[in-house]
């Protein structure tokens, strides 16, 4: 690996960790949306902070654009309050807005400079490398890679700092506000490092894939755990992991490796949506088909149960019988009374089946339930 | 732009046809999917739609303009799936399915455009302009999948009129008078993808969601009545898109999605603050008048208080008190001035105030005898 190469992987990395820890709460607090509206929105504040400095590399273009996402947010919300769009609308007016004036912006005035609509939407990783910070005449690396640490930290600190606050607001809002915690304050924070991680990230994967990271990882390790300090460190787990992932496939078909970072976390969510223990639909199946099996089984006990000592149980406990009084075809009767004879509850006598002592005890407690 | 050149420049005239065609037919559908709060699915769909453009070339290598929009609506329709499917089965909300869709989908599709880019047999150029439209690049055939695409689409929506009506308010009802919702539902989604497909040449993936939105919202400012609402959405997105398509293929670097979404987010806003009934700012002028009212009010009642004190109701008071009095609710002089205008109270010298018999009658009415309320 060249250096370059190593380079890029960090920075991939660093950005998929620094998105992954606002992106729990956005997946927790049902506002995944809000995320694809800032990270479109946030270019509007980019170019109006390049055509104010002129400088591409200012820093004040980072905090334009999390000024406009915070607008996009409050936008939505004073739209959602005049009660004549539902919130769903609303976002999907505001950030088309704000996206189609900074587009229109960059393709008339700004065509010529590095910012144009490609690497808006797109972002080149592949050039970050070659875009130095230096400081004191020392090599400090990429200037994206400097950017997104400064991300990851900030979000970091504020989650070390009020992660009680922000667990109970996210979910018991109710509780957080009755005990003082300022649900209000919270929420817009939280918006803030959200713009800010999106900002910092748009330089190295653009607007949409920003979305992928703040909301692939967070989903697929939603589906794997019920608690929030695994679901935290799981969702960066799984985004740095998509992330070097996207690098290589990038790498070996040679395309953009923004898209096939968005891609990997598609692919890791697709895994855990099939396979993930307890909840995948794999394990579902498996357990729906048990259920079936088990309730089988016991109707089997009782319908025995319920004949025992009559005079017509010799025709009742017969296979054929089975087949037309449960209306079972005749490999699932097959089935249901191996594992019937296998567990213990009923044994088999030339056509007719009967039923031990614990077969009794388990019909006699079906019924009763 | 003059009359004269539009009718006979044959780009221009191309191009504002299919911008108005596919305005009119996302306005119309737009509409219930607003109505059935499915605008965010509808960005989701139109992101999702670009792997399938490019799987579409990749397979038949052909640009065919069916070829190519058959692809993105089977993609856009998956993408749909595919957030049914999590949202129903895993406890993922619709939110953050939309979100994953959209972006994974976009990302597959960027994997594969580029993919394409870099290849030696390069008669591909031009896919790009899916992400944000190009009119310009709009040609007779183009119109003509357009129009295979959009009409048969709205006359599904004339026939199913009653069921989508159901379905978008109270689908519930529906269920209970025994139709089929759930495939009604589907019908819908595939609407939508039409709409959205049909829009992606000229307007572009990234913000083809907003011409299904932004008509749709505008026109319910302006009615209540479903049948009156589609009819507005699809004149409004006919007038948006054309104007915005027409502006930007005639000024040099005017991308045309976004020109499009601007001029159909003015529509907006003008709907939001004029439309009568529910417009913004009719609001703002009856909260004005009742506050001024409930001012008058207030000070009429001070004053009846005042001459309650009094053997004489007509008794002179000091502008003074009125004005502590009338703390909290504010402009006590301009209130006596315009109860003096109504005939209600009068003036005496520089710094006094009494009611008239009138002023006197009303207050009874309005605060009985004794003061108070009634």
């Amino acid at each position: 690996m060249s250096p370059a190469q190593v380079e890029i992987q960090l920075i991939a990395a660093v950005t998929a960790a620094a998105c992954a820890l606002p992106g729990v709460f956005l997946v927790l607090r049902r506002m995944a949306m809000m995320s694809d509206a800032i990270s479109h929105s946030i270019l509007l504040g980019i170019v109006l902070a390049f055509f104010a400095t002129g400088d591409l590399t200012s820093p004040l273009l980072l905090v334009a654009a999390a000024a406009t996402g915070l607008v996009t947010v409050a936008l939505v919300e004073l739209l959602g309050r005049t009660r004549l769009l539902k919130k769903d609308a609303a976002i999907g007016l505001v950030f088309p807005v704000l996206f189609s004036a900074g587009v229109i912006l960059i393709a008339r005035y700004a065509g010529d400079v590095h910012l144009d609509t490609d690497s808006v939407l797109l972002g080149e990783l592949a050039f970050a490398p070659f875009n130095r910070f230096e400081m004191f005449g020392i090599d400090w690396g990429p200037v994206s890679l400097v950017v997104m640490i400064g991300a990851l930290l900030a979000n970091a600190v504020f989650l070390l700092f009020f992660y009680k606050e922000m667990k109970l607001s996210t979910f018991d809002p109710e509780l957080a506000a009755a005990l003082g915690f300022s649900p209000v304050f919270f929420h817009y924070t939280h918006m803030g490092l959200v713009s800010v991680t999106a900002v910092s990230a748009f330089d190295a994967v653009g607007s949409v894939l920003v979305v992928a990271l703040m909301i692939g990882p967070p989903a697929t390790a939603y589906l794997l755990t019920d608690r929030l300090p695994a679901m935290i460190s799981l969702s960066v787990g799984i985004g740095v992991a998509s992330s070097l992932a996207g690098y290589w496939l990038a790498h070996s078909i040679d395309a953009s490796i923004a898209g096939s970072m968005a891609f990997m976390t598609g692919v890791a969510f697709l895994l855990a949506f099939f396979f993930a223990p307890g909840r995948g639909l794999a394990a579902i199946s498996r357990r729906r088909r048990r259920q079936r099996l088990d309730f089988a089984g016991q109707m089997l006990a009782v319908h025995l149960l319920q004949h025992e000592g009559c005079p017509d149980e010799r025709y009742e406990s017969s296979m054929a019988q089975l087949e037309e009084h449960f209306r079972w075809d005749r490999g699932f009767a097959q089935q249901i009374v191996r594992i019937g004879m296998k567990r213990e509850l009923m044994v088999q006598q030339e056509d007719c089946l009967q039923l031990t002592d614990s077969g009794r005890v388990l019909a006699r407690a079906v019924v009763e339930r | 732009m003059d009359l004269l050149a539009f009718f006979s420049d044959y780009t221009l005239r191309t191009v504002a046809m299919g911008a108005g065609l596919l305005g009119a037919v996302s306005g119309s559908l737009g509409t219930f999917a607003l109505l059935r709060r499915r605008a965010l699915l509808g960005d989701a769909m139109s992101h999702a739609a670009l792997p399938g453009i490019a799987l579409a070339f990749l397979i038949t290598g052909s640009k065919a303009p069916l070829v190519i929009l058959a692809g993105a609506a089977v993609a856009g329709w998956l993408g749909a799936w595919f957030v049914l499917q999590v949202t129903n089965l895993t406890r993922i909300k619709e939110d953050s399915a939309l979100g994953l869709v959209l972006s994974v989908f976009f990302g597959f599709g960027l994997v594969l455009l580029t993919w394409i880019q870099k290849r030696p047999d390069a008669s591909q150029a031009g896919l790009d302009k899916f992400l944000f439209g190009q009119a310009a690049t709009l040609m007779e055939k183009d119109l003509l999948a357009m129009a295979a695409l959009g009409v048969p689409a709205l006359l599904l929506m004339l026939l199913f009129w009653k069921e989508l009506k159901l379905l978008s308010f109270d689908p519930e009802f529906g269920n209970s008078l025994g139709f089929p919702m759930r495939r009604l539902d589907l019908l819908l989604t595939t609407l939508m993808v039409v709409a959205i497909v049909i829009g992606l040449q000229t307007v572009g993936v990234v913000l083809m969601s907003a011409m299904l939105v932004a008509p749709a919202a505008a026109a319910r400012q302006w009615t209540d009545r479903l049948g009156v609402m589609v009819l507005l959405a699809a004149i409004f997105g006919a007038a948006g898109g054309m104007g915005g398509a027409v502006l930007s293929s005639s000024v040099r670097r005017l991308p045309t999605g976004p020109t499009i979404v601007l001029f159909m987010s003015a529509v907006v806003l003008l709907s939001l603050l004029v439309a009568p009934n529910r417009g913004l700012l009719w609001s703002w002028i009856r909260q004005l008048r009742s506050r001024r009212r409930l001012q008058l009010q207030a000070v009429l009642e001070d004053l009846h208080a005042l001459s309650l004190q009094h053997e004489n109701p007509f008794h002179p008071h000091r502008t003074a008190v009125l004005r502590a009095m009338s703390e909290g609710h504010g402009g006590a002089d301009r209130s006596l001035e315009e109860l003096e205008s109504q005939g209600l109270t009068r003036r005496l010298g520089s710094d006094h105030w009494a009611l008239t018999e009138a002023g006197a009658a009303e207050a009874v009415r309005s605060f009985g005898e004794k003061g108070g309320a009634p």
